[in-house]
């Protein structure tokens, strides 16, 4: 494969896979820690009544409105997640499981009631998204990296989820220290005056942002793995922090080239002649890495958890 | 029209799948009751994303074999296979490696569900088979059912209900009290093999009506919503089961009187309707009467306090206060107190004495146990023991 094919057809979903996968996957290794996992798994459900509710309002389905929506969607299922939880006394599970049920059939609901046949919006477009359609038109081989002209149309998911990539690593960079004792000990970072609860919530907002930017480009279901799968792969191979972050960007990237790959191209080497969907073989790849992670992983069992258990 | 779906007017096919659906619902809410007892309701979530690789296979196989891949039996059969698997590897990685159960879940379910993507984009691909429908098990589709499929929904939904009747004994003291059930021989990892085979059926049967994504909804929303009614486990059963029954019952019929609603969405919103009216107005837990508790609280709290006040002269600022002790005719709007007022202060003043002895004597524990600022001692105290402490007030007879 040449440049002249590659640049303009793989290029950019591979890259916007990769920052996709460790944009999740970084936020993620502390959802991982704090057993928040799951809160990945609502906010990218809610995404859709976001999405709806925002094209309800504006009428057409431009990038900002839908994204604003999604972010709405998702403070509105956090904090309402957390007044049943409060109001009714309910474990967070159970919370989690009624509101963002709640949510996302709301949302399928306004979608088939809603007249959308016009625009390309459903259910399915929020569950998969679509990475392979993230051609680059003018684009003719890898000079093309460096042609203003070309470079202008490149889709715009690419720099919208590099920045993604920027804003949630600036992120956990900046907080780095804070972030690692609460997550660790939260009891002891609160003595010694962190302000825990905020961060916590930040933390939960840095995951949100990068659902909402992900979920448009690749659909729901890969943010939900890589916001797991990675971190908890990563988990089973070392008992530092720094080096689990490492593993998981690892992971996460491998995930994104082998799954893209391997739906692009695996159809072709086994005599079948479409491509598979690339959001659900970059899931099913990273479930398989952490498979293997759980058999052979240096710390796979609990007793080696010594420091942090 | 939708009378008529609710009265179950609405021809054969209609009425069955409502009446699967209310024994479905039934079934689901009293298994998920368990699940939520037991803190293990998301591990629904795992089961029902992971029933897609199940289903894409199965149709893949019966149009491997010449059939057209519509056989519902055969794919929900497919389903229950892939769910089992993925349940099988929640707990694997939960009790095996070091990972929590979130992280299990999530990552089985994300996984599961991606994989099935993947098959459903390949049999997109294949030519044979009569792939439409197989969508529809994202999110529940009943309209245009086969006459078969409908029997088998209904049939399947009323033995997962008289399953889950029949095991409610040992699964209601599993998840009540695991270490008695324990102590007097039950095998409570059986139990909740048999809880997770309950609630696999339930998900397997809800796939053509709720759909694979809402089918947590149904396990999750009832128990949730029963617990506001009581504190006993086995209400909490009933409850939830009638909840469930009737989310289901009125969704499905909803959903066949009116265009475009599709069955799982609209069954989830009506539980939830449910649930959000218990959560504010059930008695006890409901957030009005909790909402109540806290003003009579309050009430109390100022109307002691101001008494003492005015008992010790002492000027009263806070307006609630004031504004309480003016409606009870206890002082003037400026603070004043009035006759009535006067004799009530004195008198929380002694209250407050008499207290104030016992507090420091080991004597009276058990009462001072009782001590909250605004319980009435001479509830707490016998007439004896109240002029014991009286002798022991310094000045006593100058308050009283």
């Amino acid at each position: 494969m040449n440049g002249a094919e590659f640049v303009p057809l793989s290029l950019v979903p591979l890259l916007t896979g990769i920052c996709v996968a460790v944009a999740c996957a970084l936020p993620g290794n502390f959802l991982v820690l704090r057993r928040q996992a799951l809160i990945g798994d609502a906010i990218s459900h809610v995404v859709l009544p976001g999405i709806v509710v925002a094209f309800l309002i504006g009428g057409t389905i431009s990038t900002l409105p839908m994204l604003l929506g999604a972010a709405g969607a998702a403070v509105i299922a956090v904090g309402a997640i957390e007044a049943v939880r409060r109001l009714g006394r309910i474990e967070t599970g159970a919370a989690m499981g009624v509101v963002f049920t709640t949510m996302f059939a709301g949302g399928v609901l306004l979608l088939e009631q809603s007249d959308t046949s016009s625009v390309h919006l459903d259910v399915e477009h929020a569950l998969y998204g679509n990475l392979e359609s993230l051609i680059w038109l003018d684009a003719t081989g890898w000079s093309s990296l460096l042609d203003p002209q070309a470079l202008a149309s490149l889709p715009v998911e690419l720099p919208r989820m590099a920045a993604t990539l920027l804003v949630v690593t600036g992120f956990i960079v900046l907080f780095w220290r804070p972030l690692k004792i609460s997550t660790f000990d939260e009891g002891f970072a609160r003595t010694i005056g962190l302000r825990t609860s905020p961060l916590g919530l930040a933390l939960v907002i840095m995951a949100a942002i990068a659902a909402v930017a992900a979920f448009d480009a690749v659909g729901s279901i890969i943010v939900i793995a890589m916001f797991i799968c990675p971190p908890a792969a990563a988990r089973l191979m070392t008992n530092r922090l720094e080096h689990q972050l490492a593993w998981s960007v690892g992971f996460a990237t491998l995930a994104a080239v082998l799954g893209y790959v391997l739906a692009g191209y695996g159809p072709l080497w086994i005599g079948m002649q479409d491509s598979v969907s690339a959001a659900g073989m970059i899931a099913t790849v990273s479930g398989l890495i952490l498979g293997v992670t759980a058999l052979v992983g240096p710390h796979r069992l609990r007793g080696s958890a010594a420091p942090v258990g | 029209m939708i009378g008529d779906a609710l009265l179950l007017q609405l021809g054969y096919n209609a009425t069955l799948v409502t009446i699967g659906a209310t024994l479905l619902g039934m079934a689901a809410g009293v298994g998920g009751t368990f699940l939520f007892l037991r803190k293990r309701a998301l591990v629904s979530d795992a089961i029902s994303h992971a029933t897609l690789p199940g289903v894409a296979l199965a149709f893949m196989v019966m149009v491997t074999l010449g059939g057209t891949g519509r056989n519902l039996v055969g794919l929900l059969s497919g389903a229950a296979l892939s769910a089992a698997v993925g349940l099988l590897l929640v707990s694997w990685l939960g009790t095996r490696t070091r990972l929590a159960e979130d992280a299990a879940i999530g990552s089985v379910l994300s996984v599961f569900f991606g994989f099935g993507i993947v098959l459903l984009t390949v049999i997109q691909t294949m030519s044979a088979g009569q792939q439409a429908g197989l969508e529809g098990f994202l999110l529940g589709s009943t309209a245009g059912m086969l006459r078969s499929d409908a029997m088998v929904i209904a049939v399947s939904a009323a033995l997962t209900l008289a399953l889950v009747l029949l095991m409610r004994r040992p699964l209601t003291l599993a998840s009540f009290d695991p270490e008695y059930a324990v102590s007097i021989g039950q095998n409570v990892r059986r139990t909740d093999l048999a809880m997770m085979g309950l609630v696999l059926a339930v998900t397997v049967v809800g796939l053509k009506i709720v759909g694979l994504i809402l089918i947590v909804a149904l396990l999750i929303i009832p128990p949730v919503t029963a617990r506001f009614w009581t504190e006993r486990t086995d209400r909490v059963v009933m409850i939830s089961g009638a909840v469930g029954g009737l989310s289901a019952y009125v969704g499905a019929a909803l959903s066949a009187a009116i265009p475009a609603v599709p069955t799982g969405p609209i069954i989830v919103l009506v539980g939830f309707v449910l649930f959000a009216l218990s959560l504010l107005v059930a008695p006890g837990r409901g957030v009005v009467s909790a909402l109540a508790r806290h003003r009579r609280h309050q009430r109390r709290v100022h109307l002691r306090q101001g008494l003492l006040a005015m008992a010790q002269g002492q000027p009263i600022y806070e307006n609630m206060t004031l504004r309480l002790l003016h409606r009870q005719g206890w002082a003037r709007p400026d603070g004043v107190p009035t006759e009535l007022g006067r004799g009530r202060a004195s008198r929380a003043l002694r209250d407050e004495s008499r207290w104030q002895v016992i507090r420091s004597d080991p004597a009276f524990e058990a009462a001072t146990a009782q001590d909250d600022g605004l319980t009435d001692i001479e509830t707490v105290l016998t007439a004896d023991q109240l002029a014991e402490v009286d002798a022991r007030i310094p000045r006593a007879e100058a308050l009283a």
